[in-house]
C-alpha cells in the first residue's frame, strides 16, 4: 500500500489543523495539549508509513474508543491515498503528486483500464477478489470506476454512487453463489458447524468490500472537490449525539452496542453515589460505645448506615411507529438499571394500553424483550393510531390505584394525539398520587404544541417534561430521576 | 534516559519475543509512548491482554513492573506514601530523655526513614528501569484520578515535609481500564489512548499456536474461527484470549484433531461462564448440548 505523500513541514502543519479542526467540528474534545502531542508524535515517526502515521494521530487525538470510526472516515478523507488507478504498475510508488495526498483537483482520476472491462471479466474478480484479500481494493476501485458513473463536478452525494455500484455488484445475492461455489469445491460442507463458520467468514469479507467501494468513492470524490468540503457534507454523528427519531439502520445498530455499556456506566455511578450520599441518623449506642475510649467523651460520633429509599418506577410507552425505536432505547435503559430501583413496570400503548413488566423479568434478554413486546403486547384499540386520551383512562382504570407516593412516572411520547381528546384529568389525577411525575418527548422542543402535538395540555399537571432526543439528553435524563 | 526500542517493528519483534503478539497499532503506541515518556491508556473489553501488555512490556525491557491494583475507596496512602506513625511515635518515646527541642524531633521523624513507599513514589523513586502498571483506573471515584494526574504528567510526587520527589528515570506507565465508567478529561489528556479489542482470527490463530506449544496448526485455525464466531453472538460474556487459550489447552489434552459439534457442545464450558451463554451458543451453533 502506498504512504501519504510527505509534504513541506509547513504544509503538514495546516494539514494538521485542519484535521483537528473537523474532529472538533465533529463533536471530539481534541484539547491543544493533544494537538501539541501528535506533533511531537509525528517527529518520531516516519510520515511515509502511512499505518504509522495513522497509529500516531489516533493515539494522541482520540481518547475515547466510540470516535474512531469517526476519525477514521475524516482521516480517510484528509490524509486521502490516491484513488486507485487501476493498472498494475501503479500498483507499488507512492506516486509524484504533490500537496499531501490531495491529488489535483478537477480531474477524476481512476479511470484506467478498470473502466474498460466487461460486465463477464469483473463477474469473475469479484469471486477471486472475495476469496482474496489483498485484490479486494483493486476491485473496488475497477467496481467503482465501471458502475458509479461519477462525473467531475457533479453535485452528487456519495451514498447515490454507492447506491448505483452495490446495485450493480448485487451483493445480496453474492453470498449464496459463493457458498454454492465453495461447497462445490469442497464437495459440500462436514457438519452445520463448518457451514456456518464459511457463511460468516464470506459475509464479513462481502462486508469488508462494501467498505471498500464506500472508501473508494471517497477518495474519488475528495479528489473532485477537495478535503474541507468533503468533511464538511460527512460530518458524521457520534453514537451519543444521533437523534432516535431519524436513526439510520446503521446508527440504530451503533445506539443498540451502546446502551449495554451506558447502562453498565449509569447502574455504577449511581449505585457508587448512593452508598457515599450523606450520612444516616446518629447511632447513639455506638457512639457511647466508642466514647469509652475517650473517658467517656463522644469525641467520634457514629452514624447509621443510610437505608437509601429506591424509587419505583412506572414507565408508561407510546410505542406507536413515530417514536417506536425512543421507547425501545428507553425501555431498554430502564430496565437495565433494574437494580437501581425497587420495581420498575412498564406498560405499553398505541390506542390501548398493556403491562409487559413481564416480558422483562427474571433473567430475560432485552433484546427478545423488546421484540416480544412488538409481537404480543394488546396495544391495538381501535385503529392503531395513538390515542394518549384512551390509552390514559384505562391506564387510570386498570393501575390508576397502583400508584404510589412512592411511585415516580415516566411518560414516554410525542404527545401527537391524532386530534383525539386528550383527556389531561388522568394525569391531573396522577399528579396527587405519584411522587414525581415526569414526561419525556424524543421531538425538538421547537415542535412541540405544533400540529396535533397537544403536550401543553399534559405538561402543565407534570413535574418536568424534557426533551430527549438522543442518548446524551436520554442518560441526563435518568440520572436526574434516580437523583430525586 | 536510555531509548529502549529504535522503531516500531523492533517493539513488534521484542514483545513477540516474550510472546506477546502485538498488532501494529499496538506496537506503534508503545513505541510513542517510550519516545514521548507519556503513559499509555489501554481500553477495552476483559481479557484482551491489557495487563498482560504492560508484563510484557516489562519482560522485554528487562524493568521490574511495579502494579498497582485501583479498587474504590483507594487512597493517598495507598497508592503514594504514608508515614509510619507507629516507629514516629517509639522514635519520640526513645527521644524524651535526650530534651531535644521540636525542630529537631520533626525533622527527624518526618525523614524518608519513616516513610513508607506505595506503588507510585516507588516507581518514581525507582533507580533501574521500571514499568509502572495501574490496573482497572475505572474503578476509583473520579476524585482520586487526581491523584494521579502529577505523576502521570510531571513523573514527580509532591510530600508535603520533604518537598517534591522527581524521577529519577522516568518509568513507562500502562494505565488499563475497562470501561465502566468515562474517566476524567484530565486523565485522558494526559495519556496516549490505545483500544484493544478481540483480535481477528489470524491473530488469534497465532496467539493460540504461540501460547499452547504442540498444538496442531488446523486444530488451532478452527478453534480461532469458532471463537470468532462466538463473539458475534450477543452474549452477556464475550470469551476472552485467556479462555480461547483454556480451551486448546482443554482440546489438545482431550485428544481432539478435529473440532466438530459434538466437540464444541461438550466443551463449550470452558469458553462461556454463564449458563444463559451456553444455551445461547448451543441454539445458534446448533451444537450436541453436554
Amino acid at each position: 500500500m502506498t504512504g501519504v505523500d510527505v509534504p513541506a513541514p509547513g504544509r503538514m502543519l495546516d494539514l494538521i489543523s485542519g484535521f483537528v479542526h473537523e474532529l472538533r467540528a465533529a463533536g471530539l474534545p481534541v484539547s491543544m495539549t493533544e494537538n501539541l502531542d501528535a506533533m511531537r508524535a509525528l517527529e518520531y515517526i516516519a510520515v511515509d508509513d502511512r499505518a504509522a502515521f495513522k497509529t500516531a494521530l489516533a493515539a494522541t487525538l482520540v481518547k475515547h474508543a466510540d470516535h474512531e470510526k469517526v476519525f477514521n472516515v475524516l482521516f480517510d478523507v484528509y490524509f486521502a491515498l490516491q484513488p486507485f488507478a487501476f493498472d498494475d504498475e501503479d500498483e507499488d510508488g507512492p506516486g509524484g503528486r504533490p500537496g499531501g495526498g490531495v491529488p489535483v483537483p478537477g480531474s477524476m482520476p481512476g479511470g484506467g483500464a478498470g473502466g474498460d472491462a466487461s460486465p463477464e471479466a469483473l463477474a469473475a474478480m469479484l469471486m477471486r477478489a472475495i476469496l482474496d484479500p489483498d485484490a479486494l481494493r483493486r476491485f473496488a476501485a475497477a467496481a467503482v470506476t465501471r458502475h458509479a458513473g461519477m462525473e467531475p463536478g457533479r453535485p452528487v452525494g456519495g451514498t447515490y454512487y454507492l447506491y448505483r455500484t452495490l446495485r450493480a455488484l448485487d451483493l445480496d445475492s453474492l453470498l449464496d453463489r459463493l457458498m454454492e461455489q465453495i461447497a462445490a469445491e469442497r464437495g459440500g460442507f462436514a457438519d452445520e458447524l463448518e457451514e456456518r463458520l464459511a457463511r460468516e467468514e464470506l459475509a464479513a469479507r462481502i462486508e469488508r468490500l462494501r467498505e471498500e467501494v464506500e472508501a473508494e468513492i471517497r477518495r474519488r470524490l475528495v479528489a473532485d472537490r477537495g478535503p474541507e468540503a468533503m468533511a464538511r457534507s460527512l460530518r458524521v454523528k457520534l453514537p451519543e449525539d444521533v437523534e432516535f427519531m431519524h436513526a439510520s439502520r446503521e446508527e440504530m445498530a451503533a445506539l443498540q452496542r451502546a446502551i449495554g455499556p451506558l447502562a453498565r456506566a449509569l447502574a455504577a455511578r449511581l449505585a457508587m453515589r448512593r452508598r457515599r450520599h450523606h450520612r444516616g441518623q446518629l447511632d447513639f449506642r455506638a457512639t457511647v460505645r466508642r466514647s469509652l475510649s475517650y473517658g467517656g467523651v463522644p469525641a467520634d460520633p457514629r452514624f447509621r448506615r443510610p437505608h437509601p429509599s429506591k424509587p419505583e418506577i412506572m414507565v408508561v410507552a407510546d410505542i406507536s411507529g413515530s417514536v417506536a425505536s425512543f421507547a425501545r432505547f428507553t425501555l431498554q435503559l430502564v430496565h437495565a438499571l433494574a437494580s437501581q430501583f425497587s420495581r420498575v413496570r412498564s406498560f405499553v400503548f398505541i390506542d390501548g394500553i398493556d403491562e409487559v413488566t413481564a416480558f422483562f423479568e427474571g433473567n430475560a434478554d432485552l433484546g427478545d424483550a423488546v421484540k416480544r413486546i412488538n409481537t404480543e403486547a394488546d396495544v391495538v384499540w381501535v385503529d392503531g393510531h395513538s390515542d394518549y386520551g384512551h390509552a390514559f383512562e384505562v391506564f387510570h382504570q386498570k393501575w390508576g390505584s397502583e400508584v404510589t407516593p412512592k411511585t415516580s412516572v415516566i411518560i414516554l411520547g410525542d404527545a401527537r394525539n391524532n386530534y383525539h381528546a386528550s383527556q389531561s384529568w388522568v394525569l391531573a389525577e396522577l399528579r396527587k398520587r405519584a411522587r414525581h411525575l415526569y414526561w419525556i418527548d424524543p421531538e425538538p422542543a421547537a415542535y412541540w404544541n405544533t400540529g396535533d402535538s397537544v403536550i401543553g395540555d399534559y405538561a402543565q399537571y407534570c413535574d418536568g417534561v424534557y426533551e430527549c432526543r438522543n442518548l446524551r439528553q436520554l442518560e441526563r435524563f435518568v440520572e436526574a430521576v434516580i437523583e430525586s | 534516559m536510555a531509548e529502549r526500542f529504535v522503531s516500531v517493528d523492533a517493539v513488534q519483534e521484542a514483545l513477540r519475543r516474550v510472546d506477546y503478539l502485538a498488532d501494529p497499532s499496538t506496537a506503534g503506541v508503545v513505541f510513542l509512548a517510550d519516545r514521548l515518556e507519556k503513559p499509555v491508556l489501554v481500553e477495552g473489553p476483559a481479557g484482551v491482554g491489557k495487563t498482560e501488555l504492560a508484563k510484557a512490556i516489562a519482560a522485554t525491557t528487562g524493568s521490574r513492573l511495579i502494579r498497582l491494583q485501583c479498587y474504590e475507596g483507594l487512597d493517598e496512602s495507598k497508592a503514594l506514601y504514608e508515614w509510619n506513625y507507629k516507629t514516629q511515635l517509639l522514635r519520640i518515646q526513645a527521644d524524651r530523655e535526650h530534651e531535644r527541642d521540636w525542630e529537631t524531633v520533626e525533622s527527624d521523624i518526618f525523614s524518608e526513614t519513616f516513610l513508607l513507599t506505595r506503588p507510585l513514589l516507588e516507581a518514581i523513586r525507582a533507580d533501574e528501569p521500571v514499568v509502572l502498571l495501574i490496573d482497572e483506573v475505572d474503578r476509583v471515584e473520579i476524585e482520586t484520578e487526581a491523584l494521579l494526574l502529577e505523576v502521570l504528567s510531571d513523573f514527580q510526587v509532591s510530600v508535603p515535609e520533604l518537598g517534591t520527589i522527581t524521577a529519577v528515570r522516568r518509568p513507562i506507565v500502562v494505565l488499563t481500564s475497562n470501561n465502566t465508567r468515562e474517566l476524567s478529561e484530565a486523565l485522558k489528556r494526559r495519556c496516549l489512548f490505545l483500544h484493544l479489542d478481540y483480535p481477528d482470527a489470524e491473530r488469534e490463530q497465532e496467539i493460540v499456536r504461540v501460547r499452547v506449544p504442540g498444538i496442531d496448526a488446523t486444530l488451532a485455525d478452527q478453534i480461532a474461527r469458532v471463537v470468532r464466531s462466538i463473539r458475534q453472538l450477543d452474549l452477556k460474556k464475550a470469551p476472552s484470549i485467556s479462555e480461547t487459550i483454556d480451551w486448546a489447552r482443554t482440546l489438545v489434552h482431550l485428544g481432539v484433531e478435529k473440532v466438530t459439534p459434538d466437540v464444541v457442545g461438550g466443551t463449550l464450558h470452558v469458553l462461556l461462564k454463564y449458563q444463559r451463554d451456553i444455551e445461547r451458543a448451543n441454539k445458534e451453533l446448533k451444537v450436541a448440548e453436554a
